[in-house]
Parts: C-alpha cells; structure tokens; sequence
C-alpha cells in the first residue's frame, strides 16, 4: 500500500480523537462594485453579490467534507470593508446594511460574515464616521455580523481619536447587548496592523489589495499537537519544538488539501492559509494545556511567554513548510472564553489581563474574548486598545483587542456566550483612570520602526 | 485519472467482518487495489484501497456502510486518498 497503515491509523486517530479539524473556510467578497448614491439599489446589489458569489459555499465544503473525512467546522464570509461604500449614507442606513449582511449569512447557512469595517489607523472619512456612529446599533440589531476596525500600524502610528471613539463603541454597544451578557463585543475587534486575508472572526474582512472572491482557509489543531506532545513527556525543548513543527506541518496540508479543493469547486481562487493553534472548548482542545503540558503548572506562571513563544514559533516553521501561501494572521490565539485552560488559569488566579497582554507580545493577535466587569470606563477600555496597539506598532504585528465589558458582573462572576464563544471568568481593570491620556486626542506618531525605506 | 480512496474498518473481531465488507464494495461494482489487516488488543483494524473513479457520490456508500456499522458494531469509514498523501507524503 503506497500509504502505510500506521500512517492512515494517523490522520483517523487525529480526526477521531484529537480534534483535528478545519476551523474555518472563508470566501471574501469585494463589494466596491455595489457602491451606489441611491442607498436601496445598494443594499440590493449588495445581498445579491453575497449570496450569489456564495450560494454554493455551504454545500461545497459539505460535500468536501464527506468525501475526505476531515471536518470543515464553519463557513463564513468576509466582505470588503463597509465603510468604503458608506460615503453618502446615514447612520441608520448603514444599520440597514448590517441587516443585509445578517439576512445574507442566514440564507446561506453561513454562521459568521466579517467586514462591517473600517480603516481608520491614520484618519477617519466620512463611511469610516458613519460606519463607527452605526456600530453599536448594528452589533446589537444583528446576529451574525462581525466587525473590525483598524486604529493603529506600524507605518502610520496611533489614531488616538479613534481609540477614544472605540472605547465608547464596545461600552455602548455592552449596554445595547446587556439582556445576552454583552454579545455584540465578542462580534467587535480592534486592530493594529490587520491583515487583508485572515480567514478567522472576528477580524476577517477581505482586504483593498484583494480580488474579486478569493477561498482562504483557517486550520485548528491544538488537541493535535497537545497529544503530540503527551507521547514524549521526557522531550528536551528543541525536541518540543520539533514535535509541534511535524504537527503543524501534517495539519497545514491536510488544511490546504481541502481549501484547495473547495476552492476549486467555487471556481474561486485559492487565497491562503492561516496557520493558527485556535482552541475550542472541546475537551483537551486548548492552547493553555499544551503550555501545561510543555511544563507549567498552570497557564499564566512564570515561562508562560517564553512556552507560548516556542509554540508559536514552531507553528509557524512547520506550517510555512506545508503551504505555498502562507499569509492570515498564522501563529497561536489565546482567547480567553473559548479556552478551557485559559478559563482555569484564570479561575486558579494564575493567569491575569497584565499577563495576558504580554503574551500578545509573542502571539499572533491579542487581548481575546476577555469578560470585563460591568463598570469599566470608556477611557479605560479606549486605554487598554492603545496598550494592545502600541504592542503591535512597535514590534510590527498584529494585535487586537475584542473585551467584553459585561454589565452587572462583578470580578470572579463567570459569563456564558454560548456555542463557539464559550464562557469566560469576569476580570476586574486596573482602578487607576486614564482619562486625561485619552482625552488629550490626536495621533501618536509612527514608531522609528515605520522608517524602513 | 485513477481516484482512489481508502476504506477503513475499526471494530471488535468478529466472525465475517471481512466478507460482510468486501460485499458491499463488490456489490457497488468496486475494486479493490490493495488491502491490509491486522487485530490490535482484540480490536480488528483493516484498511482497503478501492478504486472510486467510477463513483460519482461517496454518500451512498456511506449510507451503505451505516447499516453494517450498526449490525457489526464497527466504524467504517471512507475518505479520499488524497488527503492520506497530502498529510504523509512531501
């Protein structure tokens, strides 16, 4: 047999035990072609380019899925960002295109469309301004709309007025969403230095540089490398990394297999591939446990960072090996409800939100899915993104913040999201205000880093 | 092109396992390329590489599978090789 049966016991024992899977395929779709000054041809224009570069995105990766026994987990779509083609609407209209959006993803079975976004890291336009002054209303009135917003890069620094704005989007729209313990956050990113082609929510959107459709694919895996991992309790550090760089690349070709195939199958072209460790809830599915299992007592203790680097670092050598494009935001999440290690660091007082944002340091994005108590400030939570993205601009990465400030809760309450966004301990926020920081506005300039040319 | 995919059958040993199997895939006009087995600590493990190419629909076999997995106790399950390759084979 050209294939030997210990490798084929291989792929089943990840498939069936481990949880191998692909997180997500994502389809990205331009929609600057449904600009139009007459707002109801737009929104028209905009469902029917949807649902009909998409229509078959559903039962394509079934049909996939079936065929090679590894399972697609979800299908989602990633439009170019809104806020382009808002230049001559009002607030309430842009509501009305999330509404869109949200009617689109539910017919076609998709269970999350990102790009209800906005670029607005050096200044905001006038879509930028009506997209940011809509959000907490379309966050609310929708279900599977996701956003994100770039604030910050490398190259341009800081906007700083926007980071003030954010702060008192993700506090309204918790109140908006206080009934469901704050929902419309988890759907909310805030970014320095995104990316145009992350297939992963719920900072996906499809970026200016991009093409008219394009299929990229996000893999999973951490169950994967946690029992690779656990056959070799006696590995030194460089076997370690090793091991999770053979994981990676096994993972990654399954993963571009399938993206390739499906993307052949939508006459769509093939983007790329995201080489992300993205936890679930599922048991032993857990970035946090695969540090344990490295040799941490709890997730959070001293050498955390210098674990999550090894992983991260691995990963991404073994999965760039695997593909021919690589791209996304490619390195290990840590968000914090979908994350049953996470969530026990936390519970153990191991693991704190100072922690967490140095291990974005090293990571691939940021402070993640984190519950925050109810009375956060606006400036504070305006202070926490200007933390998250001066990480990003001076080390020239991506980082974001999507937090949840959930009204009512107390520091030690937990909070369930439900489905794929799970459950999170509530962490309390340094008492210290920020205020007069945020308040000052402005822009912090780019980092001598931006100076490159 | 050849399409080839690979059958494989975890289960309890048990008299016919192989027979019961093997019918299915003539039944269906299948042939099959190269075949291998062996038991595991009581559990009978068997992997099959059968010819596809005529097959247009995987599902039905599936289907067909489904109802041996329930009389036999077994998992059975088919996939395309392809995926085998890609994971194994640089």
């Amino acid at each position: 047999m050209s294939i030997a049966f210990t490798e084929i016991q291989e792929t089943m024992r990840m498939v069936q035990m481990e949880s191998l899977d692909i997180r997500t395929v994502t389809m990205g779709i331009s929609l600057r072609d449904c600009a139009d000054s007459d707002f109801d041809k737009m929104n028209k224009r905009v469902y029917e380019k949807i649902t009909s570069y998409a229509g078959n995105l559903k039962t394509v990766v079934e049909q996939v899925v079936k065929e090679y026994g590894v399972p697609i987990i979800n299908k989602r779509i990633a439009v170019s960002p809104v806020a382009e083609i808002l230049g001559n609407a009002t607030a309430e209209q842009a509501v009305e295109i999330a509404k869109t959006l949200d009617k689109a993803a539910l017919d076609l079975g998709v269970d999350f469309i990102g790009g209800y976004s906005a670029l607005v890291h050096k200044g905001i336009s006038k879509g930028d301004q009506v997209l940011l002054d809509a959000l907490p209303d379309a966050l609310s009135k929708t279900s599977r709309v996701c956003s994100s917003i770039s604030v910050a890069t490398t190259k341009t620094g800081i906007n700083m007025d926007a980071v003030k704005q954010m702060g008192n989007i993700i506090k309204k729209t918790a109140i908006k969403t206080k009934d469901s313990n704050g929902i419309g956050c988890a759907k909310l990113v805030v970014f320095c230095n995104p990316v145009e082609d992350n297939p992963f929510m719920a900072g996906a959107f499809h970026g200016s540089g991009e093409g008219e459709a394009v299929v990229s694919v996000g893999v999973s895996g951490p169950g994967v490398v946690l029992n690779a991992l656990k056959r070799f309790p006696d590995a030194d550090l460089g076997q370690v990394a090793d091991i999770i760089k053979k994981t990676a690349f096994k993972i990654t070709r399954a993963g571009e297999l399938l993206g390739r195939v499906v993307a052949e199958r939508l006459h769509v072209p093939f983007g790329i591939m995201d080489l992300s460790l993205a936890p679930t809830n599922a048991l032993n599915d857990s970035v946090a446990e695969i540090l344990e299992e490295i040799g941490l007592e709890r997730v959070g203790t001293h050498g955390t960072i210098a674990a999550l680097a090894l992983m991260n670092d691995a990963v991404k050598k073994g999965g760039a090996m695997a593909s021919s494009y690589v791209g996304g935001l490619s390195g290990a999440f840590i968000p914090v409800s979908e994350d049953n290690g996470m969530i026990r660091g936390i519970e153990d007082k191991s693991l704190t939100l100072s922690k967490l944002e140095a291990m974005t340091c090293v990571c691939s994005v940021g402070l993640d899915m984190i519950a925050l108590t109810g009375d956060v400030s606006p400036e504070t939570l305006a202070a926490i993104i200007a933390d998250e993205a001066a990480i990003g601009m001076i080390n020239k990465k991506t980082t974001a913040v999507r937090v949840i400030p959930v009204v009512g809760k107390q520091e030690g309450d937990t909070v369930e999201f439900g489905g794929l966004l799970g459950r999170a301990p509530v962490m309390g926020v340094n008492p210290f205000g920020s205020d007069k920081f945020i308040n000052r506005g402005g822009r912090i300039p780019a980092p001598l880093q931006a100076l490159i040319n | 092109m050849q399409k080839r995919a690979v059958v494989s059958v975890v289960g309890k040993d048990q008299i016919g396992i192989i027979s019961k199997v093997t019918n299915v895939l003539a039944d269906n006009h299948m042939n099959i390329l190269d075949i291998s087995q062996t038991i595991l600590q009581d559990f009978f493990t068997m992997m099959m590489l059968v010819d596809v190419t005529e097959l247009n629909d995987l599902e039905e076999l599936q289907q067909q599978f489904e109802a041996l997995e329930n009389e036999l106790s077994l998992k059975i399950s088919i996939q395309l090789e392809d995926i085998f390759q890609a994971m194994h084979r640089v």
